[in-house]
């Protein structure tokens, strides 16, 4: 092996694609949060049982899931505008793609975790006279969420390399800065090394915080 | 009577084609200690949970002090529950179930104030107040902050009951409170149900414990097929039935008694 690994080209590109790791937080934790928040949301409607709120979030969720992510970026990119007429920024349509299909994903998991408490837990708080709304705040959630978080583990991780895929649309996220400055200096190897380095250490601290949360909420019950 | 708390007209109840209960009429008065007996499946479990609409009736009315909840949607019988009115119900109807169903995720303090707080809307330090006068008087006064994962079955579902007397019931509903426990765990949830009969509360039992229901009630009930075949005091029903159901019923329990 003589292939010299120039480490100097990667203290060189760092400010670059440090500029790129901000715009990929700049996806990630909104389409995590929002992603989320309309999961919850679609989890009820799932879960509803009213036909006209159940049968569209089935239809939504499964359009998500079962097509390529890289293909529903592409899509807002390019078809919105003409279906709505209405221009979205590259951001705008990666923020919004990826939010959409994490959404999906969040609310498998919610109802998958909702629906994993007993009947029973229901019966309890049903026969003190609480209302559904408040069952699910105080009863369910608070059971469910440990038995969710390393589902939603796994997704916030696979949204922020996801997120990568925003490079095909040209959002100067960490991907597009690490190709672009690879195929500058033809030097491959340094540059994408760097950004895997990058991603790892933008992720591994949330995996590391989840697994402590985890573990002290086991420890509580 | 004009002086029953609730009273049940009619009552049919089916799941898909099973037909569970075929036409009840019953009501409970102030005091009156009800208990009700009858094999597995004979539909003992859903009446009781009809009474506080943790199964909604497919006929008939449910009324509770001469008001009947719902209101009838369409011709044919059926009636519409809306949710506030039946929470309404809940907080006046209590119900202790077989499997507990305590929060685990509570300390045993704060599955008995939940209710208190979040329905009656009761400030914590309240909430906290009666909530531990309850827990004392079901002997749980030193497991205040014990989950319930860490707690026998007997005390669990001692805990239960002071979580449903907590929110001071006019009439008890105990499915089978006794059933998932081990034998030497029963005396101490049966000895809390007597305490509170000698309370004058107004009970509904669905036991398959004949000695204590034949101490405990006012009226016993044997139901079978979906309706009451046999009606009347602890002496009549289980000393001297006048139905052969009844005894033969009675019978299997004596098979292999010493």
């Amino acid at each position: 092996m003589d292939y010299q690994f120039e480490f100097a080209l990667v203290l060189r590109s760092l400010p670059v694609l440090l500029r790129g790791l901000v715009v990929t937080i700049q996806l990630w934790v909104p389409s995590i949060l929002l992603g989320l928040a309309g999961g919850f949301l679609l989890a009820l409607a799932r879960l509803s049982d009213r036909a006209w709120l159940r049968l569209p979030g089935l239809l939504y969720i499964e359009l998500f899931r079962d097509t390529p992510v890289l293909i529903q970026l592409i899509w807002f990119f390019y078809a919105l505008p003409i279906l709505i007429g209405a221009e979205l920024s590259p951001f705008a349509a990666a923020l919004l793609g990826l939010a959409l299909n994490t959404s999906a994903y969040a609310a498998e998991i919610f109802r998958g975790g909702i629906q994993s408490i007993g009947k029973g837990q229901w019966e309890g708080a049903r026969a003190l006279g609480m209302r559904r709304g408040q069952i699910l705040r105080r009863v369910i959630l608070p059971q469910v969420f440990k038995r969710m978080l390393p589902a939603f583990t796994n997704r916030a991780i696979e949204v922020a390399k996801m997120s990568s895929l925003a490079s095909v649309l040209s959002v100067h996220e960490l991907m597009y800065q690490g190709r672009l400055l690879s195929s500058t200096y033809y030097r491959p190897l340094e540059i994408l090394t760097t950004v895997a380095f990058i991603y790892f250490v933008l992720i591994y601290p949330g995996t590391w915080l989840s697994a402590r949360i985890e573990k002290s909420l086991a420890a509580k019950a | 009577m004009t002086d029953a708390i609730l009273r049940v007209t009619g009552l049919h109840k089916s799941f898909g084609d099973h037909h569970v209960l075929k036409g009840i009429d019953f009501s409970v008065a102030a005091a009156e200690r009800v208990a009700i007996i009858g094999g597995s499946g004979s539909g003992k479990s859903t009446f009781l949970r009809c009474l506080n609409f943790m199964e909604l009736p497919s006929l008939g009315t449910v009324a509770l002090d001469g008001r009947e909840i719902g209101r009838p949607a369409g011709g044919d019988g059926a009636r519409y529950y809306p949710e506030a009115e039946l929470c309404a119900v809940r907080e006046r109807v209590g119900m202790v179930f077989q499997q507990f169903n305590l929060f685990p995720h509570m300390t045993v303090l704060d599955n008995v104030m939940e209710g208190l707080v979040t329905v009656k809307g009761m400030k914590r330090a309240a909430a906290r107040e009666r909530a531990a006068a309850e827990l004392e008087k079901v002997g749980l006064g030193a497991k205040f902050d014990a989950y319930p994962g860490r707690l026998s079955g007997g005390q669990q579902q001692r805990v239960a009951i002071a979580r449903a007397l907590a929110m001071e019931p006019e009439i008890l509903l105990f499915d089978e409170p006794t059933s998932s426990l081990d034998p030497e765990l029963v005396g101490e949830v049966l000895r809390v149900i007597r305490q509170l009969a000698d309370e004058g509360r107004t009970m509904l039992l669905v036991t398959h414990e004949l000695g204590f229901a034949y101490h405990f009630a006012t009226k016993v009930i044997f139901l079978a097929d979906g309706v009451f075949h046999e009606v009347g005091t602890p002496d009549e029903v289980l000393k001297q039935p006048r139905q052969e159901r009844t005894r033969a019923f009675l019978a299997r329990y004596t098979e292999f008694g010493f």
